[in-house]
């Protein structure tokens, strides 16, 4: 297992530096010059000039990135280009709602999927079963806007039970509020998330009714439920977990689109501004931040699978 | 993990009957002078600073609210003396000397003295400075201050919109430091807080020298899209949208009772501009047979419903050299056909309409694109970013045709530019320029550029498809707001809630 942390660990730093190096070239690939989002329609051929030189594009291209590597071993997002603020804190503000709503949705989600998924498996060959297996097909091909526009439409124009978008001023300070605030956007996201997680629970449970070991434990004299929380559980989750980890980063995706939908002021806001603006720190801090959430993540599934299935630390031992 | 989803639950539950009796009507339910008027707007600043790229997010938000000029522009288009105590220009309109009122503070508590005014002003032409006015402040040869209360411009020609000129410029302390992230202005409000992406509030404050705001407190909130700034006016979170994007939602406002739709002047217009350096349009005939050939009024009606003006020339009714020039190239497309075999192109042409991908260009470019083929000329749209725009059309002008939305008032003088992207190039028009602004009277100044704008339109220097409407949609119980926007700025100190 040690071995494995290590090698694993230095996959995951691997990543992260061909993320940063695809991320700088990406964005310098992109036409225009950052430069523009700082001029007018009036703007002289000095005023030009004088903002390429402030925002740095007047420079060769590795120099840029040079300086962007070294400011990244530091820590260091850099500054806005169009605010002049230092990119790390405003991410991390920002990641006061992403966060918060990205894992409540992806709970709300799995708690939903655990459920319907292991119903649509037990029930398979009853209705119950055929309709929620149905629901989660029609689930995985609705855009995870269009649920948040309707639910707008419902909870927040015609019944006005809820905010139909915005946070409190007052953030987390007013707990209350920043959960009305993020209700319907949380459960947008659950909505969408559980049709694709249902779908796998229902297949691991399906495939764990129809293995040998549980047949076994149920001719020991071990009911229906018991077989499954004993032996069925910890066999089926090995390929659930793995799936989570991709499944929780699309979370983050998906809480991208919902925070424009739901006018959040989150990272997925931030992000889209900072494109449009051409605020090249901003969206190189926010996609360096987000690249760090999806490898993190991938990597403590891999942990966690290990840690539940004991054959894959002794094939992994044994192989070296 | 399941206490917490039931906890979670709970709470979204009593949130759900907390909040259950608010939606409707209006945002919170103190009135009058206590009241915060929350106001909705798809331009959230991209920093606090005038001069520094802030955008007309800024201008929206802080200008004439926290900021204030030594004159002010109205929302009916009239300068007035704000700042300014007294003026006094000498006899070859040279020297401008102002004096201040002296019973003025910053937020900060520091007077307001001739040092800031100077400071501000030249924070403007400064050669780092982003601001649109930068250059219609050149005229200053130098600023001196001889008492605290006193500033003496001098000019280097005469400059009669030098005193509208003033009222773009805010007051700031000179002492004050970092003006992208913090502000310190003379205005009825100070700034509150500005959360990132979200909203920005300012607060009435009580030792403003002039009349207090009728209002305790104005929040902006910020949107990107204006469906769920729709939505928010719908369910009461906010009680003003500043300006109306798309008539789509209109809709849903008018003829309800609950809203005010507020059809207002705008200044901005929706521009088919050539480049005049190249063939084929280079020949005003050419320009005008295009102008001919496409109904704008179906184009309008289109785009904007009942909404919008139409326009022949780059100036909106609200500038004082207006006149109604939009039947001087009418919708004829049997005249563009023979305006086009006139110049040699009987048979059509093809161009390329660089088409910014933002509305409402890209609906405006398939539009041109069959009014034209029934001329007989090919349209090809080639669709761009607002940034390759700028480097494409306006910096390289390597472009034959663009669309472009242009929102300044009193912006026909970049006619009288031949370097200007579009490349117009006619003597008389730059000489009228010119000699307008240099001109001793007002009077003379208009018949100068009425001069001009007749001219533009005659030579079709570009395609002015139509004046955009400034719609500000209100909830009815809500009055006192600006309905014009002219300049992209929005009083609220005037703004009361019932």
């Amino acid at each position: 297992m040690p071995a494995y942390l290590i090698r694993r660990f230095a996959f995951l730093v691997l990543s992260l530096v061909v993320a940063l190096v695809v991320i700088f070239v990406l964005l310098r690939l992109l036409p225009g010059d950052p430069a523009n989002a700082l001029l007018s329609v009036n703007a002289t051929p000095e005023q030009i000039a004088a903002a390429r030189a402030q925002v740095g594009s007047d420079r060769p291209l590795a120099e840029q990135f040079a300086t962007w590597a070294g400011q990244m071993l530091r820590f260091d997002l850099g500054e806005s280009y169009i605010s002049g603020l230092p990119v790390l804190p405003e991410v991390l503000a920002r990641l006061q709602i992403t966060l918060p709503l990205t894992v409540l949705g992806f709970l709300l989600a799995l708690a939903i999927a655990l459920v319907a998924g292991v119903a649509a498996a037990v029930g398979s060959n009853r209705w119950y079963g055929t309709l929620l297996n149905g629901f989660a097909q029609v689930g995985i091909a609705i855009p995870v806007f269009w649920i948040g526009i309707i639910l707008v439409w419902v909870f927040a124009l015609q019944l006005g039970m809820l905010p139909s978008g915005g946070f409190p001023r007052d953030d987390w300070e007013a707990p209350g509020d920043a959960l009305t605030a993020l209700t319907l956007p949380i459960i947008t996201i659950a909505v969408v998330m559980s049709a694709s997680l249902t779908r796998y629970v229902r297949a691991a449970t399906l495939d764990v009714l129809g293995s040998g070991y549980l047949r076994t434990a149920r001719a020991g004299g071990a009911g229906m439920a018991q077989a499954l929380w004993r032996h069925g559980v910890r066999n089926g989750s090995v390929p659930v977990i793995a799936i989570l980890g991709i499944e929780l980063s699309t979370t983050l995706l998906g809480a991208v689109v919902i925070e424009s939908v739901f006018t959040l002021p989150g990272l997925g806001n931030m992000l889209l501004d900072a494109i449009a603006q051409h605020d090249y720190p901003n969206i190189q801090g926010i996609l360096v931040v987000s690249t760090l959430f999806v490898l993190l993540v991938g990597f403590a599934a891999d942990i966690a699978q290990r840690l539940v299935d004991p054959r894959l630390r002794l094939s992994v031992s044994g192989n070296r | 993990m399941k206490r917490q989803l039931a906890l979670t639950a709970t709470i979204a539950a009593a949130a759900l009957v907390l909040t259950g009796c608010s939606g409707g009507g209006s945002a919170g339910d103190e009135g009058g002078a206590d009241a915060t008027i929350n106001i909705g707007s798809l331009y959230e600043p991209q920093n606090l600073s005038n001069t520094g790229g802030g955008g007309q997010g800024v201008t929206e938000a802080l200008s004439g609210n926290v900021y204030e000029g030594l004159y002010k522009l109205t929302d009916d288009g009239e300068v007035e003396p704000l700042l300014a105590a007294d003026d006094e220009v000498s006899e070859d309109g040279l020297t401008y000397t102002i004096t201040l009122r002296d019973d003025v503070e910053f937020h900060s508590g520091d007077p307001l003295t001739a040092a800031d005014v100077k400071s501000s002003v030249e924070a403007v032409t400064a050669e780092d400075s982003q601001s649109a006015r930068k250059s219609s402040l050149d005229v200053i040869d130098a600023i001196e201050t001889p008492d605290e209360h006193t500033v003496v411009f001098t000019l280097s020609q005469r400059s009669i919109s030098f005193i509208y000129n003033l009222s773009y410029v805010s007051i700031v302390n000179d002492a004050a430091t970092d003006l992208k992230t913090s502000v310190d202005g003379t205005g009825p409000y100070t700034l509150d807080e500005w959360k990132r992406g979200s909203t920005l509030s300012l607060t009435r404050w009580d030792d403003y020298w002039g009349d207090p705001a009728k209002n305790a407190e104005v929040v902006f909130h910020y949107f990107t899209d204006a469906t769920s700034q729709n939505n928010a006016l719908i369910s009461g979170q906010i009680d003003i949208i500043t300006s109306v994007q798309s008539p789509d939602a209109l809709s849903q406002f008018d003829g309800n009772d609950d809203y005010v739709v507020n059809d207002g002047s705008s200044t901005t217009k929706e521009l088919l501009a050539f480049n005049d350096r190249v063939e084929p349009f280079d020949n005003a005939l050419v320009r005008k047979a295009v102008y001919s050939a496409i109904d704008r009024e179906k184009l309008l009606n289109s785009i904007w419903g009942d909404y919008g003006q139409l326009i022949g020339s780059m100036v909106p009714p609200t500038d004082p050299w207006y006149v109604d020039l939009s039947d001087v190239n009418p919708y004829d497309p049997e005249l563009a056909k023979d305006e086009l075999a006139e110049a040699g192109y009987a048979d059509g042409f093809s161009f390329t309409l660089d088409t910014p991908s933002y509305d409402p260009h890209p609906a405006v470019a398939e539009f041109l694109k069959s009014e034209l083929a029934k001329v007989g000329i090919t349209v090809e749209i080639n669709t761009i970013t607002a940034d390759e725009w700028y480097t494409k059309v306006f910096q390289d002008r390597d472009f034959e045709a663009t669309l472009q939305e242009h929102v300044n008032d009193r912006d026909v003088v970049w006619y009288g530019n031949p370097d200007f992207y579009w490349g117009y190039d006619n003597a008389d028009v730059q000489k009228w320029v010119a000699e307008a602004e240099q001109a001793k009277t007002t009077d003379e100044q208009t018949e100068l550029l009425t001069k001009v704008n007749r001219q533009i339109a005659e030579d079709a220097a570009s395609v002015w498809l139509y004046l955009y409407p400034q719609i500000v949609v209100a909830a009815s119980d809500v009055s006192g707001y600006p309905v014009n926007g002219l300049n992209s700025q929005f009083y609220a100190y005037d703004i009361v809630k019932k």
